[in-house]
């Protein structure tokens, strides 16, 4: 029976590794993924779970822990932000590419310089090409929910990759919702248990981890990872539908808000997709076909379902919560744009970036959005195709 | 146990031939001697850092290890072992492993006294049951030489040459053993390869056998990076340990011990002489490195042997 | 299961290992580094007294040990150091000469 608490992001995480009960937790603390560590910290304190928890000394070494644990033929998992992931950007492909499933929970924030703890998507968009499946969340309860399917993902059998379950830093990391928990017996059934096929304790076989891969091997190695991430599509399917019979909850690759007929669409990521809702729900009440498609899963990209969902629309506004500096626009716009790129005939498409270090977006913000997206939809002329919103221009 | 040789070496090879490392490569044979410290009925899980013996060892598809072995990255190995240990108590907790498992690791000078000494310093003060064994080759020889914080002063290295205003490697050689030693560890040693490896091969089964975390530092010479003869190998160790440079000692909780004091302690330069990385010390007019080089050891000997008394 | 015998550099990525590990132990021993050898250490059985000092040198685990006794150069994986010939106190290996 799930019951409902209150809960920040964080927590709600927490609570979802504590039901899980891992192996081995890399941690280490960073602004605004911290709580994560200590909250598991007092389960590890209090006997709650089983779990080693290892305390090292930079994220480089949390995700070293985690790679080690995975092969040893445990379930690993950690929780970073920002300059913390940078940190482990080498490691995450080397997890990737070995083939590990370890989870790893992401309280988005920028990335410096200057330095800033607030929220944006620069340091998970940075991580993007890693290799490891990114999952994010606009809610608490979407956070909860996603971190629960992460494992059952991470570990069927064609695909063994490492999953990212991204929230957004402080604005859902910190916020305190009422969330729906499973109870811990639901959740272990849901995930089940860990039986890897080949691991580094096993007794009656070895196993041999990371090689050097010369040129003869390495792009069949790399060929088999673009595999897995394909067969992802389809696990995170079917884990969302076992979800879906246990919870009632419905997830995807991705949520069509009011999509049905609408003209006028945005394309975003996580938190910010709360507020476009509610500029929606009022554009709509005042008779105006406009929706929203808020990503769920980046990584493997729903290229074909995307565009698919667009494909009635006259003008798409795709919203970036990072810069990607490419001076052509960020990275969901990028490959949003390039999903378009197959249709008969396209929506006009433009990007904003926005929201960087925290910087705030309302909804009259997103109103306006529209309005400019029903300008394009009537003139035809995209005007500036990349342009930010919320920053100061000289008057 | 008393020492029996012919007994060790008996034991069936943990780690095997047709590895890619260079034809007379120190790194073999520590990686052997120290294997050879298991007991045969204990299973153990090899954690290494990128470096000649990761690239040579396990190069796709083939493994020279018949235990598990794990490589991640260069500067993580302590780390990347870490996790091997912590799941072992889990799943050792949870009764899905029952066997006995040690967790060794090796590293280069480059992966230890350098990238790695964070990841490293981390996991001994964490005390995870583990040993580290640096194969220190005093230089970065798997890019080709580039000097390291372990290279002694005076080497010549790639990226610390011979010139016309600097001669080779400018400051002293770190003393990692040392630092290893004020982590306040149970088990810290420096060894290299003498007669019948009697030293080395206890200092790897007290590593291996002592709990909690264990250091272990082997002069492991590179006829490449050093640049001499390949079968002159045991005589280097020999000067190496008989000039009092690499003293062979052990730290056992705090406590120091020498496990070797030369007869007669040989000058620096017999050392130096058999090494094409030192050749510039003994051109005319850099006799004073020669001088410097031995004072260095002087010092730091009667330093260590006020340590040992 | 995949073997590394079964492994070449003309095998598809559908007949290669996930993330390339190896499930065997010792798959190296497949490995011939006997042909880098320039020179060629030989064993003369009648000088050697089976201290057996030459073993542990030996980089490549090339030296085989049998009932206490070091038996012939495994010569698929002896790379030619000549550190045994160093190793060795009684003269009982010596470089082949030049045929």
């Amino acid at each position: 029976m799930a019951h409902l608490d209150r809960l920040s992001g964080n927590e709600a995480v927490a609570v979802a590794m504590r039901q899980i009960d891992p192996d081995v937790m890399g941690a280490f603390p960073i602004t605004p993924s911290t709580e994560i560590p200590q909250y598991f910290a007092q389960y590890v304190a209090d006997g709650l779970v089983n779990t080693e928890l290892v305390t090292v000394e930079s994220e480089h070494s949390s995700m070293s822990v985690c790679m080690g644990a995975a092969a040893a033929g445990g379930r690993a998992i950690s929780a970073t932000s920002s300059a913390g992931l940078a940190l482990m950007y080498e490691t995450l492909y080397v997890a990737a590419s070995c083939r590990m499933p370890i989870v790893l929970a992401v309280s988005t924030r920028a990335l410096s310089g200057p330095i800033n703890i607030n929220n944006d998507h620069s340091d998970a968009m940075g991580a993007r090409d890693s290799g490891w499946i990114q999952i994010y969340a606009e809610n608490n309860q979407e956070v909860y929910d996603n971190y629960v399917q992460a494992f059952p993902i991470a570990e069927t059998e064609n695909v063994r990759l490492p999953v990212m379950i991204c929230q957004d830093g402080f604005i859902t990391s910190h916020a305190v919702e009422n969330i729906e928990l499973l109870e811990d017996a639901e959740v272990k059934s849901f995930v089940g248990t860990y039986e890897p096929k080949h691991y580094l304790l096993n007794p009656d076989e070895p196993l041999a981890v990371g090689p050097y891969d010369v040129t003869h091997y390495y792009m069949e190695h790399k060929r088999q990872q673009a595999e897995a991430m394909r067969n992802a599509r389809a696990a995170i399917l079917a884990q969302a539908e076992r979800f879906e019979a246990l919870t009632g909850r419905k997830y995807g690759f991705f949520e069509a808000y009011k999509m049905d007929d609408a003209e006028l669409a945005l394309v975003l990521m996580g938190s910010t997709a709360g507020t476009a809702k509610a500029a929606v729900d009022m554009l709509r009440a005042e008779g105006r076909k406009v929706g929203l498609v808020k990503i769920r899963v980046f990584r493997p990209f729903p290229m074909e379902e995307l565009a698919e969902a667009l494909k009635n629309c006259r003008a798409v506004a795709v919203m970036d919560k990072s810069e990607g500096f490419s001076a052509c626009g960020g990275p969901l716009f990028a490959e949003t744009r390039s999903a378009l790129y197959d249709l008969e005939t396209r929506p006009k498409a433009i990007n904003i970036v926005y929201g960087l270090g925290g910087r705030d977006v309302a909804v009259d913000d997103v109103r306006a959005l529209y309005d400019r997206l029903a300008d394009i939809a009537a003139t035809g002329e995209t005007g500036p195709v990349y342009s930010h919103i919320g920053v100061r221009e000289e008057a | 146990m008393a020492y029996n040789f012919k007994k060790e070496l008996e034991k069936p090879e943990r780690f095997v031939g047709g590895h890619r490392l260079c034809a007379g490569c120190g790194a073999g044979i520590t990686l052997r001697a120290v294997m050879r410290a298991l007991e045969p009925g204990d299973k153990a899980v090899v954690t290494n850092a990128t470096g000649c013996v990761e690239v040579s060892t396990f190069m796709y598809p083939y493994t020279s290890w018949t235990d598990s072995y794990i490589h991640t990255a260069f500067e993580n190995a302590a780390a990347t072992c870490s996790g091997v240990t912590a799941c072992y108590e889990a799943l050792k907790r949870r009764g899905k492993v029952t066997d006995n498992y040690k967790f060794i690791t090796f590293g280069g000078d480059g992966g230890t006294y350098d990238i790695g000494f964070q990841s490293l310093s981390g996991a001994m003060e964490r005390g995870h049951d583990m040993v580290y064994v640096c194969y220190d080759n005093e230089a970065y020889m798997n890019t080709g030489i580039q000097r390291s914080s372990s290279t002694p002063r005076f080497a010549n290295a790639t990226t610390a040459p011979v010139g016309r205003e600097k001669q080779g490697k400018q400051q002293d050689k770190k003393d990692l053993t040392a630092i290893m030693v004020a982590h306040g560890i149970p088990y810290a040693a420096q060894t290299t390869f003498l007669g019948n490896f009697r030293d080395l091969h206890e200092k790897a089964k007290k590593a291996i056998y002592t709990e909690g975390p264990c250091f272990l530092n082997v002069l492991s010479p590179c006829p490449r990076g050093w640049q001499y003869d390949t079968a002159l190998l045991p005589k280097i160790t020999q000067l190496a340990v008989d000039t009092c440079l690499w003293p062979m000692y052990e730290v056992e909780d705090g406590v120091w011990h020498l496990t070797y004091e030369p007869k007669k302690k040989v000058p620096i330069e017999e050392y130096m002489r058999l090494q094409g990385r030192f050749k510039h010390c003994f051109q005319k007019g850099n006799e004073w490195m020669l001088e410097a080089a031995q004072q260095y050891v002087d010092e730091k000997w009667e330093a260590l042997l006020a340590k040992c008394r | 299961m995949i073997h590394a015998k079964d492994i070449h550099e003309n095998s598809p990525w559908t007949k290669m290992t996930q993330g390339g590990e190896i499930y065997e132990p010792a798959t190296s021993l497949l490995f011939n580094t006997g042909d880098w050898r320039t020179q060629t250490p030989v064993f003369l059985e009648k000088k050697c007294k089976q201290c057996l000092l030459c073993v542990p040198y030996c980089p490549d685990s090339a030296i085989p040990v049998k009932d206490g006794k070091r038996g012939e150069f495994d010569l698929m994986h002896c790379k030619g150091c000549g550190i045994c010939i160093t190793a060795c106190p009684f003269d009982a290996i010596v470089w082949k000469e030049d045929a």
